[in-house]
């Protein structure tokens, strides 16, 4: 006995038994592996790029394009840099993924909830929704809408319209355009007053509604407020606003704001697919809320209304976000299929660049550097946001 | 002491006749009220839903089936107002759908594929069907084999440094036959030659890197010097620790031993199979399309994708830094960027890691792209599993003696896949749609195919698109939706009454 233990009383082991020495001894081996993994990477791409005359480096960015980006939300134009057109690209990927997640997330929710409705006819048409449009490839909703849909359309002379200040055509839609005059920031500062004025008249409700119980109706008169202010504002220096209405020249619309087929079909496909997937998340959601806390709060007397508002919605949101949260990023990355239609986002301004340049890696890694960003990002905003709706417990 | 009950004059003495239900709860007219008609609301909504469905039914009917063109040689037959559907189109585009420009006097080998897979798989989907072993090995081992061997045409023409390669490689991986029959204590002591000399293979291996040798020759071909001779040391240490697994009476020498044999044996069987020249004419990959294409690069991104991802979602759960920190990095990056960029990825930057004049094929290099990124989402449906399975069951399983890798294939994985079931097939029909962004990279997949199909100026007219899609929509739909019902009823099945 005392013969296979040492002085502190512990066994002795061989180091191969030893868990701790094992461990060290296989993460050594991985980082031997992956090292010389690198080295064999970093050498080969070295000499390809050599044998094939590529420097490598970002001073391609400061270069000058030499193409055109049909939309664009800066002025860029041909003789911009490679650079700003990746920069073009990345704002009309954030422009799409937002409209569209603001889309989908209020189809989703309609959808999700009619899914639960006692009527069996709009329950039926909801689920026909969800399982029609989640189980075809989004590619080929894109195509669908693009050239199916969109494509037919009348042309430009023959444009449905509606007031004459909109117009839908194969061109795309065209809407008027806001154009403000002198003294229009205004209605800008009515617009932050109202948000002051209502987010203070909602602290001034909770406090007297904890103190005395009594309720406000905070709702309808922030809505007041919105509205309200703001068109004081305007009112106050006259309404300096007017539109510039898109007009038929020749074979296309001039002025007014064009949006074109590719960004409409973009936005119908991700926002029409991806409401499937929160639709169910939200069913989900209001299903995880036991029916006790239901039948509860109608006990209490709460009028059905109520009971979803003040009862299932606040404890279905805490099921229903971190779902949620992972359908927006993959939103966003799904707006990359963009590149199959030819609408400008990064992906597709980025392919266009590497054709050009033939700066692969760099191009790649911008991109790869991009996307996890906007990922981290969100799933970070997200963590907080559900850190704050958690369920605080005792 | 009761009473004589034929004595009381108001007990019955035969039940009642049963009354029919109010009317306004019981037979169509009831449930009409129930479920339709059960509010103003309720009503207003029925009849707005109604007459949407109507029209939405009625319009596609009558575009499909009244107004749809039937027959026809090319689009002079669906050109005009008011003209549905365009199914000539269909019937003259369907062949290269299913096999792209796969020759036609070859198009029975993938047929064949089908046939085989088809055959294999429905007994293994079958719950009750018996001897589930033996056809998953079919299916991940000699189907693959099959389907290579059908599709390309095989004789791949290995060289003969490959085999060498395979084979000192198999024999140096026979130096752990020893320390898996005896353990790793007693393995190491038996044979410590073996481990010796598989060591210095390794170093001479690895000094290849660094030094650049002359090569020598020995008789027949010029070799490299160092790669060489650590060749022939591997070959020795395999040569000593076989003999040591062999000289042992025991059983456990000679079963370790069994299993080496068994691995070795196939693999070299495999390259052997893949080598013999069956007389099939050769068909590149890029001849490859439609349906055939889409269902390679699934079932490789879903057979690929499970292993892989097991594999990282422990090594993301392991005590060892190094080794989760390597998990965390890769599933996190390639979950963090959209799947057409680690397609542009596969295709351009790949052929820059590898070492000049290696070079593989298009449809490979996207395999690749795919199969790493859906071992990534894998790797976390996984993981979601291992979290929810009790602590209790590990420690149970340690309790017990049990190795980490015995605790995981016996005890942890089977309770973790097995919840994981329902997230695991929403991720291969995920991965099944994903599968058509490969078109955008130039491989003709089943959306790639209809889409330049859709281009061919011999079937150009304003129908033409519509029906395409629809057609390539309703395939698609039949497999994913086939696949999310398939998943719904095995989760039923293996519901084991754990949920409240």
């Amino acid at each position: 006995m005392t013969a296979t233990t040492d002085v502190a009383g512990k066994p002795r082991v061989s180091p191969w038994n030893d868990p701790g020495k094992r461990a060290l001894l296989i993460q050594i081996i991985l980082l031997v592996v992956f090292a010389i993994l690198a080295y064999e990477i970093v050498q080969n791409t070295l000499a390809n790029l050599r044998s094939r005359n590529i420097s490598s480096g970002f001073d391609f960015l400061s270069k000058s394009s030499g193409f055109d980006i049909i939309q664009s939300l800066v002025p860029y134009s041909s003789n911009s840099s490679y650079g700003r057109a990746l920069f073009v690209g990345f704002l009309n990927t954030l422009l799409i993924s937002a409209v569209s997640i603001v889309a989908a997330t209020i189809i989703g929710f309609v959808m999700g909830i009619m899914r639960l409705s006692k009527n069996w006819l709009v329950a039926r048409v909801a689920t026909l929704y969800i399982e029609i449009f989640r189980n075809i490839p989004l590619l080929l909703w894109i195509f669908i809408f693009y050239s199916a849909v969109l494509k037919p359309l009348p042309g430009p002379r023959e444009a449905l319209t509606i007031f004459d200040s909109f117009f839908l055509s194969n061109r795309g839609l065209m809407m008027p355009r806001p154009l403000f005059g002198d003294g229009a920031w205004l209605g800008g500062v009515g617009f932050l007053l109202a948000l002051v004025a209502c987010w203070l008249v909602a602290r001034g409700a909770k406090a007297r509604q904890l103190q005395t119980g009594e309720t406000f109706p905070v709702l309808w008169t922030s809505i007041a407020l919105i509205i309200g202010l703001p068109l004081i504002g305007f009112a106050l220096v006259g309404f300096p606003i007017h539109w510039e209405y898109p007009v038929l020249q020749g074979f296309n619309f001039g002025g007014g704001i064009a949006v074109i087929p590719e960004f409409m079909a973009l936005f119908l496909a991700l926002s029409i697919y991806t409401g499937t997937y929160i639709a169910e998340s939200v069913r989900a959601g209001i299903m995880a809320v036991s029916h006790g806390q239901t039948e509860a709060a109608l006990a209490l007397g709460l009028r059905p209304g109520r009971v979803l508002r003040l009862v299932v919605v606040p404890q279905a949101m805490r099921v229903i976000i971190p779902p949620l949260a992972s359908t927006y990023l993959s939103l966003t990355k799904n707006s990359s299929l963009a590149v199959a239609i030819g609408y400008p986002d990064l992906v597709a301004a980025g392919g266009t660049v590497l054709n050009q340049t033939g700066q692969a890696i760099e191009v790649v890694g911008i991109w790869m550097v991009v996307y996890l960003s906007l990922s981290l990002l969100t799933s970070g905003f997200m963590n907080w946001f559900n850190a704050r709706m958690r369920l605080v417990e005792r | 002491m009761a009473a004589d009950p034929a004595n009381l004059a108001y007990v019955r003495t035969e039940e009642a006749p049963l009354l029919p239900p109010p009317a306004n709860e019981a037979g169509v007219r009831g449930w009409l009220i129930k479920n339709l008609f059960s509010s103003p609301l309720n009503s207003l909504l029925t009849i707005l839903v109604g007459a949407f469905l109507i029209w939405l039914i009625w319009d596609t009917v009558k575009w499909g089936l009244f107004d749809a063109v039937w027959t026809g040689e090319n689009r002079e037959a669906c050109t005009g107002e008011g003209v549905g559907a365009c199914w000539p189109l269909i019937w003259d585009k369907f062949p290269q759908w299913m096999y792209g420009f796969y020759p036609i006097d070859q198009r029975w080998r993938p047929n064949l594929v089908f046939l085989i897979g088809g055959a294999a798989l429905i007994p293994m989907l079958i719950p009750s069907v018996g001897g589930k072993l033996w056809n998953a090995m079919f299916l991940l081992i000699f189907f693959p084999l099959i389907t290579i061997i059908l599709l390309s045409g095989g004789h791949v023409n290995f060289l003969a440094q490959t085999y060498a390669a395979v084979i000192a490689l198999l024999l140096l991986a026979a130096v752990i036959v020893p320390i898996a029959a005896f353990g790793l204590e007693d393995g190491l002591q038996r044979n410590r030659p073996g481990i010796i000399l598989a060591a210095a293979a390794l170093l001479v291996w690895l000094g290849g890197f660094l030094v650049d040798t002359p090569s020598i020759s020995i008789g027949f071909a010029r070799v490299n010097a160092l790669p060489f001779f650590s060749m022939l040391l591997a070959f020795l240490a395999g040569v000593v620790s076989l003999k040591v697994a062999l000289a042992d009476n025991s059983g456990a020498g000679r079963s370790a031993l069994k299993g080496w044999a068994l691995i070795a044996g196939g693999l070299l069987l495999a390259m052997l199979l893949l080598d013999i020249d069956f007389g099939l004419e050769p068909v590149e990959t890029s001849q490859w399309g439609g349906l055939l294409v889409t269902l390679v690069v699934a079932v490789t991104g879903i057979v690929a994708s499970l292993p892989i991802g097991i594999l990282l979602a422990l090594g993301r759960r392991s005590k060892m830094p190094v080794v989760r920190m390597f998990s965390i990095v890769f599933i996190e990056i390639w979950r963090g960027v959209p799947l057409i960029t680690v397609l542009f990825m596969s295709s351009v930057m790949l052929p820059l890691f590898l070492p000049e004049g290696v070079n593989f094929d298009k449809l490979l290099r996207a395999l690749v792209g795919v199969a790493l990124f859906s071992s990534a989402y894998m790797a976390e449906v996984v993981r979601a599993g291992l979290q929810a399975i009790p602590r209790g069951q590990y420690e149970g399983a340690q309790a017990l003696g049990l190795s980490y890798w015995q605790m995981m294939a016996k005890i942890i994985l089977p309770q973790a896949l097995k919840i994981s079931i329902p997230n695991i097939v929403g991720n291969f029909i995920s991965l099944f749609k994903d599968t058509t962004l490969v078109s955008i990279i130039g491989i003709f997949d089943l959306l790639g195919i209809v889409q330049a199909g859709l281009r061919d100026a011999n079937w150009a007219s304003a129908a033409s698109a519509p029906t395409g899609y629809f057609t390539v929509a309703l395939i698609f739909w039949v497999f994913c939706f086939g696949m999310s019902r398939y998943s719904m009823f095995i989760e039923r099945r293996l519901a084991t009454g754990h949920k409240r």
